[in-house]
This record gives C-alpha cells, structure tokens and sequence, in this order.
C-alpha cells in the first residue's frame, strides 16, 4: 500500500502493516502517522467494516459482470474476496447488503468540489486565485473544506473519490489532489496530496487577470519562460555543492516536480488550436500531460493519440458556450473508439448547478451512444488508471478499497437510486436518491 | 402603419405554406402513443392532416384514409411535443438596467429565430416555448409564446396573429435577490414588494379611468405601454410568470397575486417542497427545474428536486421548464425521469411536460395532449420517454417535420460540433440574471 502523507512525501508501506496487525482495532488511511492518531476516535469498529454486498449483478470493472456476485470487505476496510454468491460464503457475522446493481465508488476524474463551495459567494470559492496568473504552489489540501454540501452532495450519489483542487482559469492555477468524499477533514479524506498541477490554455483565461496574460499566445510564452526557470532551478539544485544550492522556491520546486515527470500538468484546453499549443508544449519539454476538458479534442484525434496523452473530457451535458461552443455529447466516443485514453468529470461550474455529478455525466454519455460498460469505466477505473490510483480503487477486486455502490436498477437510467454507499467499508450514505 | 401591417400579414402567409402543403394525410402506424389525456396505446395509430390532429386510437380502431402517407413506427415511442415554460432561447434580451420594472418591453422585439438554441430546442422535442426576458427585474418584460415551426421570421413562431393588437405572451417578474441591487433597483425584498404594489395600485387607477371613461375618447387617459400591459395583467389576460426561490418569496409572489387578483404561474419554486400547502392553497400552478446540484447562488442551496412530488401529492398543477440557459433544451425529456425518481407519479411527470405547460400559457385547447383537432405536434421517440437511453428522433409541428435525427443537417444540433455552436448564448447581463 503506497500511503503519501499531507506533505506529500511516500510513507513506508508500515501503516498497512499495523493496521493488519491491530485488526478491529483501527484502520489506517493513507495520511501521517500524527492524522492517523488523531482520527483513532473516528475509526469503525470492525463490525462496520466486516460487509458482505449482494448484487443480482455486480460490475467489477476487472471482467466481466458478475450475475448474483458477492463483494466482502475485510475489518481493514479492503476488499477481501468478489465471486458469485455461489462460490462465496459469506462469514459469521458479516453485515450483509443487497442491491440490483453493484458497482465500485465512483471515481471523478476533475473536479473542485472542497473548493468550490455551493452557496457561490466570495467566501467559499477558492478554486481561483486571481493575484497572479502562475501560482503553482498554491496546495490544494490548504483550501479543502471536507464538509462542504457538494462535496456530501457527489459521496450521496455514489461518487467516493474525486481529483478536486485548483480549477482552470489561471496560467497555472495551483495543485490538485485526490480524496475520497469522507471525513471531517482533509486529513481523513485525503489519498494523494499533489496529484496534478492544473493550467489553462484559452481565451477564459485572460478574462481572470487585469494586467497579464492579455492573449493565449502571451499566455503560452509566460508558461515557456517559467519552465525554462523550473529547467535552470532543477539544473542547479541537481549541480550544487555544499552551499551553492539555490533558494528555495515554492514555485520553481513544484515545476521541477513537473518537468520531472513525477507530477503531470493537467491543461484545461478546449479549443483547438489551445490543445495543440498544450501538446506543443509537451513536447517542448517533455512533462507528463493530462489534457482536460477538450472540448475539439475530435478534431485532433491523430495527434492525441500520436502523443499518448489521456483526457478528462468535459461534463457530457456542459453548456456548448464560450471555448466548449463546439462542443459535442459524443466526444468521448469518439476519443474511445479511437483508442485513447478518456475519462468522465463533473468539471468547473460558475454558476447553477455549482456541481455536476459523473453519474448523471456518464449517463449522458451512454445515452449519445457509449457502450454502457466503457460509460461506467470512465468514471470507475479509466478514471483511477488516469489518475494513477488504480491500485485502489476504480474496480472491485481483492486487496483494493472497498469502496462499493449499490444501485436499485440499472446505474445510469436517470428513474434509478443510489441505496448505499460504502467507503472503505463504511457506510457513508444509505437511503435511496 | 398600414405597411407593418402588411409585411404582417405576408409573413403570416409564409408561415402557413408548409402547413398548408401537408393537406395530404399523414398516418404513423405501429408505435406506442401516450396521448396524456388518456392511456398509453399499443400499437397505435396516429393520422394527421393540415395541421391538425384528425385521429388517435389503436390499430383497427382509426381507418387511415386511402391517400394518407404511412410512416411505420412500429417500436417506436410517440407523445405530444415538450412544452417548456421558461427559457431564453432566441437570444434576445429584455428589460435593461435603467430600471427595476420594464412591463412596456417586449421579448418578441428581440428574437433572432436563426439562433441555433431554437434548433437545438427542435431537437430536445420542444414545441411550444414560454422565451422570457431575463429575472434580474422585478418586472423583466412581456414574453412570447412561440410554437417551434421552422421560421424565417418571429412572425412565423407566434401563436398570436395580430402582433399589434393581441397579447402574445405573459409578464415576467421576480422577487428575491436577482432583481435586488443599487439605484434604481430595490435594496431589499420588502421594498420589491412595495414597488410593485405601487405599480399595481397605479395600474388599478389606470384601468379605472378607462372604466369611466366608458369609451368616450376624450375621457380616455393619455396612452401609457406600461400601464396597458399591466390592465391586462389585472384583467387576466396576461399571466404573470414569477422567478422565485425562497419559500418566503414564493408567498410573497402569491400575496401579490391575492391583493391585485391577477393569474400567477410559479416559475422556479425552488423552495416549493416547504410551502406545498400554501400554493395548492391558493390554487397556484408551479413549474419547475431539474438541477443536478443545489446552490451556485444563495436562493438556490435549499433546492429540492422532490418538489415536484412534494407538488404532485399536494394537488398542485406541476410542469416543467429549461430556463435554457441554465439547462439545455436537448435535455429537457430527462425532466420527467427526474420527478419520477424523486417520487412523482409517471403519470403525473409526463403531464408535467406537455400538458401542465399548455394549461399555464392558456393554450390547452390547442397544444399538450394527443386528441382530434390539436395542433399536430409531437415527438417520436426511439423508447420510453422516462428510459435515459432514449432518443428523441423526430419532432413535428402541425404536421410539418422540423427535426429529424437522421437529417446530418439537424444531427449536429442535436449532438453538438463545429457549426452547431452558439458564439454568445447570453446576451443579457451574464448568468447572474437568472
């Protein structure tokens, strides 16, 4: 278990080791070792996290689907064993759920949710910071308000993890980060700290800011300048001696962490001509990208691919207005059939709804002509693969998560609920929506 | 004068030709209808001809004329076309900020009918629309009821025939903070409601000048565009649509309509589930929006989709709107699944789109049920219309076919795409006025 701590460093695989070791006891989450102590109140009783759940049929995102399949989750909140009901027996004791449809917690590839508040008044908005149009420094995890409505709003509706932080709208807006959608904090919600450092390329962007970038191609040139910088600090760091290491700065180390490869850039770029500045970029010098939002991405479908970039399309039912006015309901087909790479998100919204839900996203999706398992895996396991978190959650399968949906009927025909929620084998939401 | 009136008069003419081409009678056979006035019919046959409606019933039960057109639906799914009570499409703006209260200003002089948001609604299955001015006022404007015919001019979309001597529409208002803000706007909520009283009291002295006048013109008091609208409005003849949120404002909003007598339809309600009593109370029809979040503004956080329900069992006349914009028209079927998902009735739901609609805009004997002599619009729909998987494949007004799914000049408005893009949706004061 890869567990990375608030400060974004990779802990020691120990805190899974001592949580097997103080089975019923506690439950380690992916956090420091001082969060993880202070949440030892918080933490289930062994009885919540021993679930068995009964679906008639169970996605497991790992296969095919499982008719009459079984999913338990263990007391350390994994998932112990999925198979058909008759091949598993459930255990003593085991608290027992059944449902129509079961699928794993759905996974959100881009959001801003803990960030972006719902009442849209100054003080809850945080997504932005308008001082500056680069501010890659700027954490995520320093803005995130676990017990924000939207957020309890996405766990309501089956959505367990979410991508969330800086949006779009900056040169360099801040950093992202992964949580799942618990706890009263962001220690006990968090599962990647700095995951992402979200830019944006288009015409929105000059918009935010007064003085600069007036253009995108300004724009594009401040971002080459500051990588050119992130280059020279990274050369210098790696060179120096005793002493002649350069200052330390927020802004430059978080961009050497980008040139590295170690943090992809996520470009929000629908136009275009501002997806191919993006991948020109890219190649120029060679970061990890995650395209976002890519509303013409069908139009550069040769070039998406040649480059081997994943996107994180735009919410199907966006609005087709501004950069996104040639948007389509099937681009993510599209990207799909061709190979690449693709993911749902429920994006940035201004204004009403404040949220959009991969659910309802990915529905949409299915119903402009997605196969209904590629819409499922697009806010399941195409998204945690994106994401780099695969190896936890996105699908139901033995030593991941248990992080499982229970739908009474067919997950994305819109008359259907979400009946439970599971997290790590917590019920976090229960009562059909 | 006399020339408006005949370029009037042409434009009418215009709009009827497609109609009038469609004198042969046209049957679609096989298909599932939901007339909404009456049960759902399997395989059923549905003949229209010059426009209208002239037989509804299952196979074996309508004769189709000799010389009719037969489309085969067989498995397809056939309603009466959406009615949506509140939107922006056409692009056009209403009220501007020079004050809180615009009842002289008319929508209708702002549409641009080749906006691509009226194909895009064609291809959602609306029919009939409410465009409304913005909500940033407290008295936004006049809006326009169009039916969604393939039009060169706003003339071909109105349902009124004399432009210059009928009402066309209703009357726009809203409380709440969306018309709130500094000079000459009101600073608070119970100031709205002052100003509006006051204008309504004047309106009532107005009328009662007229009265007296008793159609004596030198008696007549000086023509006033606002002060005629809102006779109309306190005579019945124009019904006001009222943005509204709060459950407080929702009162409010039937308060007014108490004190000056006028005919109110809800718009919004978000808050609706709070008050449900009070509005089936004052016999007060309510149309909704589905959202998929709450918040975005501060009137918004408390918004429930389980109004609808809340309304339903309440016996409350409940429809749906888009105010598009805010939604999009090519999603306004996803509406009536909504209700049902957060308790309506199927029943209920579906009246909601269609019928309920043409009962708040008035127009119930010509629209929103599948019955001999209404307008021949509807929809034919790949399956069953509460299904997300369904397709809205064709759409017809009065026996003309305006949107066809396997038309590539209309799939791109129904999907999206290069071409299919609206450069500025909003051309008044940004979302805020909604």
């Amino acid at each position: 278990m890869k567990a990375i701590d608030i400060l974004g460093k990779v802990a020691a695989p120990a805190a899974a080791a001592i949580g097997d070791a103080a089975r019923g006891a506690a439950m380690r989450r992916g956090i420091g070792a001082a969060a993880a102590a202070a949440m030892l109140a918080f933490a289930p009783t062994a009885l919540e996290a021993q679930i068995a759940v009964r679906g008639e049929t169970v996605y497991t995102m790992a296969g095919p689907a499982i008719q009459d399949g079984v999913v338990l989750i263990g007391p350390n909140g994994k998932i112990e064993r999925v198979g058909r009901a008759s091949d598993v027996r459930i255990p003593d004791g085991y608290r027992t759920f059944t449902a129509k449809v079961v699928t794993p917690g759905l996974v959100d590839a881009h959001s801003v949710v803990g960030l972006a508040g719902y009442m849209n008044q100054e003080h809850d908005q945080d997504q932005l910071e308008r001082s500056n149009a680069i501010q890659p420094e700027l954490r995520a995890f320093d803005a995130y308000n676990a017990r924000e409505r939207l957020v309890e709003w996405l766990r309501e509706h089956g959505v367990t993890t979410v991508h969330t932080g800086h949006g779009p709208g900056a040169v360099m807006s801040g950093q992202t980060m992964i949580v799942k959608t618990r706890g009263n904090n962001v220690g006990e919600a968090i599962v990647d700290s700095v995951t992402m450092v979200a830019m944006t390329i288009g015409p929105e962007v000059a918009r935010n800011f007064n003085s600069r970038p007036g253009t995108t191609a300004k724009a594009i040139a401040m971002m080459r300048a500051e990588f050119l910088k992130a280059q020279e600090y990274a050369r210098k760091r790696e060179q120096a001696r005793d002493g002649n290491a350069p200052a330390r700065d927020l802004k430059m180390e978080i961009l050497a962490r980008v040139l590295s490869g170690e943090v992809p850039a996520l470009i929000t770029a629908h136009r275009a001509q501002d997806i191919l500045a993006a991948l020109r970029l890219q190649q120029e010098f060679g970061f990890k990208l995650v395209l976002d939002g890519a509303a013409e991405s069908y139009e550069l479908i040769d070039e998406i691919k040649a480059a081997g970039v994943p996107v994180i399309i735009h919410p199907t039912m966006a609005r087709h207005s501004g950069s996104l006015q040639n948007a389509t309901m099937e681009t993510i087909r599209r990207l799909r059939d061709a190979g690449i790479q693709v993911a749902l998100q429920s994006g940035y919204e201004g204004y009403v709804p404040k949220t959009r839900v991969v659910l309802f996203e990915a529905a949409m999706a299915a119903a402009y002509g997605l196969p209904f398992e590629q819409a499922l895996a697009s806010v399941t396991i195409d998204a945690a693969r994106i994401l780099g978190i695969a190896d936890r959650v996105g699908s139901l399968e033995r030593g991941k998560d248990g992080d499982v949906v229970l739908f009474d009927g067919d997950p994305f025909e819109h008359t259907t609920h979400v009946c439970i929620v599971i997290i790590e084998g917590q019920v976090v939401s229960d009562g059909c929506r | 004068m006399k020339r408006s009136v005949l370029l009037l008069t042409l434009g009418l003419a215009l709009a009827a030709l497609p109609a009038a081409a469609q004198e042969r009678p046209v049957a679609f056979t096989g298909a599932r209808l939901i007339p909404i006035t009456s049960p759902p019919i399997e395989n059923g046959v549905l003949v229209v001809q010059g426009g209208k409606i002239v037989a509804v019933g299952a196979a074996g039960s309508v004769r189709i004329p000799n010389d009719a057109e037969v489309h085969d639906v067989s498995g397809r799914v056939i309603m009466p076309g959406l009615v949506d009570t509140h939107s922006h499409i056409g692009g056009g703006s209403g009220g501007d900020r020079s004050s809180a209260m615009h009842p002289d200003v008319r929508i209708l002089d702002a549409i641009d009918v080749r906006d691509e948001s009226i194909q895009k609604a064609q291809a959602g299955g609306l029919t009939t629309v409410n465009i409304m001015p913005g909500s940033g006022h407290l008295m936004s404007g006049q809006t326009v009821y169009v039916k969604l015919r393939d039009g060169r001019t706003i003339y071909d979309l109105l349902y009124c025939k004399d432009v210059l001597n009928e009402i066309c529409g209703g009357m726009k208002m809203a409380n709440g903070t969306n018309p709130i803000g500094s000079s000459p706007f009101p600073g608070t909520r119970a100031k709205s409601a002052a100003i509006v009283r006051n204008k309504f009291v004047q309106a009532q002295e107005y009328r009662e000048k007229i009265r007296r006048a008793n159609g004596d013109p030198s008696k007549m008091p000086p023509r006033d565009l606002e002060m005629e609208a809102l006779v109309q409005v306190l005579e019945g003849k124009r019904v006001v649509h009222f943005h509204t949120h709060r459950h407080d404002d929702i009162l409010t909003a039937i308060r007014l309509q108490q004190e000056f007598g006028f005919r109110l339809v809800l718009q919004h309600a978000s808050e609706a589930y709070r008050v449900v009593d009070e509005i089936a109370k004052a016999g007060v029809p309510t149309s909704i929006i589905v959202l998929d979040s709450p918040g975005g503004k501060l009137e918004a956080i408390d918004f429930s989709n389980e109004s609808g329900a809340a309304l339903e069992k309440a016996g409350v006349l409940v429809g749906y709107h888009t105010d598009d914009g805010i939604t999009d028209s090519r999603f306004f079927l996803r509406s009536a699944a909504f209700g049902v998902r957060y308790g309506m009735s199927r029943e209920a739901a579906l009246y909601a789109m269609t019928m309920a609609g043409a009962r708040m805009l008035g127009l119930d004997d010509r629209i929103g049920s599948l019955e001999r002599g209404k307008d021949a619009d509807f929809i034919v729909l790949s399956g069953d219309p509460l299904s997300t998987y369904t397709r809205v494949l064709q759409t017809w007004v009065e026996g003309v076919k305006v949107f066809d799914l396997n038309d590539p000049r209309d799939y791109i408005y129904a999907v999206g795409g290069r071409g299919a893009g609206v450069v500025t949706t909003y051309h008044h004061e940004g979302m805020e006025g909604h």
